[in-house]
């Protein structure tokens, strides 16, 4: 736990020192959101207002930006030589891990709370209901360490840090073929089926049924499925490579 | 009686390329031990092997008592390992690095930070970013890392390649102040230099396997006698000499063939003036070993 806890420090520093790599983290996303809202959004039919129904979306897609990070930081780690004297620890290995998960994790809480910020300037009027919230809070917060797990396995990976900012195109194009933009029935229906199908979809569901207070349905329990499974399979994964290396 | 590092019949491919074949190695408590080999000899796998960080292909091996493959915990307790790239994090400043290293070691005494920053006269630099310093300034604080919870047995591979003189003598004397401590050390290096000047024991690594072992004094007595060089006033009777001698440098067994050679060229009214004796270098031991 203490090793843990020291893992983390180092990461929200370097986290924290990584100024152009954060940057993007958090600036990224607030312009695709306003770049919705104000650019595509008047072209886009939803069914009610824009912003409304594709902020949740964006908060998913800047989770999904931040994993980038987490897949550089990680691969970052392992073609340097530290990592081998962390090896040679008589600590648990999952420390290093654990480190970067939870920075990534914090990363992630601070640019959500930042687009969120934005959205509220640009017009996005949420439920108050404190309930939703807490819901919606723990459903993100899931969301975040089920892709940080997933990103840093995939660090581990792909052992260089050019590869490991791959990731970016999947963790930045999946939430395009899905609800988060717009509504999958309007896409073909080849696609429809791979939007409706994927994470992405009941979760941003989730996020907007639980923001604008409206019917949730079972999308919660889909959205907290897919979290549960990548969190198991990015941890394993992650472990295994880990120790393989 | 128990080795601190004692290895056995280590095997190790890397696909088509067999990196160790067979290496046994024996280490005494408190002994300065150097691999000495060139490029791909299997210096580095055989630390990474020891120092937990591969699992050997065959063979076994034991460090500080345990097996380090079934116990590799309880080896990383008692060991400390310095790679061939320094282990640094370079967005942490120099005393970060250092602290992170006691607190992940337990290490309780809050002044060993500091007085390692000024073992390794980067006191100036503590508060720095680590990526802004120089190659020496790394591998020093490298060091002081590896050093900060006094471990039983110490791994340095090639601990000076690349490193200006300031720097190298910086480790030499760290390394040379650890073997007075107790210290066991196993370094690799190309340096014949350095294994002279460091080692108590040598073994020279060659295709995966020990070509040679012994003391530097022994392995240089293994190929070689000593050469005596002479010198003379003028360069006439030099070149009268060396019609005689058939040159200027030879070999000789002992001091009675030194003086032999001497009274000779008296005799024959060629007095050398000074004479130099050198010992076969290490160099010259190892061109001759593999």
């Amino acid at each position: 736990m203490t090793d843990s806890l020291i893992f983390i420090g180092r990461s929200l520093r370097h986290s924290v020192r990584s100024v152009d790599a954060l940057l993007t983290a958090i600036f990224l996303p607030v312009g695709i959101m306003l770049m919705f809202v104000y650019v595509f959004g008047g072209a886009i039919d939803t069914s009610g207002r824009y912003v409304d129904y594709v902020v949740p979306g964006i908060i998913v897609l800047c989770v999904g930006f931040g994993s980038a990070g987490t897949a550089v930081a990680v691969a970052m780690d392992m073609t340097n030589g530290v990592i081998d004297r962390f090896r040679t620890l008589p600590i648990s290995s999952a420390a290093v891990l654990t480190g970067h998960v939870a920075a990534s994790v914090a990363r992630n809480v601070v640019s959500a709370l930042l687009v969120l910020g934005v959205a509220l300037l640009a017009g996005f009027r949420p439920t108050t209901e404190p309930l939703n919230w807490l819901a919606a809070a723990g459903i993100l917060l899931a969301v975040m360490v089920a892709i940080s797990w997933i990103a840093a396995s995939f660090g581990l990976l792909v052992k260089n840090v050019e590869a490991a900012n791959a990731i970016t195109f999947v963790a930045a194009f999946a939430p395009y073929v899905s609800s988060a933009f717009v509504v999958p029935d309007t896409m073909p229906d080849g696609l429809a089926w791979v939007a409706e199908n994927q994470p992405v979809t009941p979760i941003a569901d989730t996020l907007r049924a639980l923001m604008l207070d409206t019917p949730v349905g079972n999308d919660w329990i889909l959205a907290l499925a897919w979290c549960a499974a990548g969190i198991v399979i990015g941890r394993t994964a992650a472990a295994y490579l880990f120790r393989r290396r | 009686m128990a080795y601190t590092i004692e290895a056995r019949g280590l095997r190790k491919a890397f696909g088509d390329t067999r990196v160790l074949d067979g290496l046994d190695l024996q280490v005494q408590r408190g002994e300065v031990f150097a691999l000495l080999g060139p490029n791909g000899a299997g210096k580095t796998t055989t630390v990474r092997i020891l120092s937990t960080l591969l699992a050997p292909d065959h063979g076994t091996a034991r460090v500080a008592g345990h097996d380090v493959v079934r116990e590799a915990k309880a080896v990383r307790s008692a060991i400390s390992l310095t790679a061939q790239e320094a282990a640094v994090d370079g967005l942490l400043t120099g005393a970060e690095n250092l602290r992170m290293m006691a607190r992940l070691r337990r290490v309780k005494d809050k002044r060993r930070v500091d007085a390692l920053l000024e073992q390794f006269d980067l006191t100036d630099a503590a508060n720095r970013r680590v990526e802004t310093y120089s190659g020496g300034m790394r591998r020093r604080l490298d060091l002081a890392m590896s050093l900060i919870a006094h471990p039983q047995v110490i791994f340095l591979d090639e601990p000076t390649t690349g490193l200006d003189p300031r720097s190298r003598n910086a480790v030499w004397d760290a390394v040379k102040a650890l073997a007075d401590g107790g210290t066991t050390i196993l370094l690799t290096t190309q340096y014949l230099e350095e294994a002279d000047r460091l080692a108590d024991r040598i073994a020279v690594l060659a295709q995966g396997q020990i070509a040679a072992l012994g003391t530097a004094d022994e392995l240089k007595a293994r190929i070689g006698r000593e050469t005596v060089e002479l010198f003379f006033d003028d360069e006439e009777t030099a070149n009268a000499a060396t019609a005689v001698l058939g040159g200027l440098k030879l070999p000789v067994d002992g001091a009675e063939d030194v003086r032999r050679i001497l009274d000779d060229l008296a005799d024959r009214g060629l007095p050398a003036t000074r004479i130099a004796l050198h010992k076969p270098t290490l160099d010259e031991v190892f061109l001759a070993l593999t």
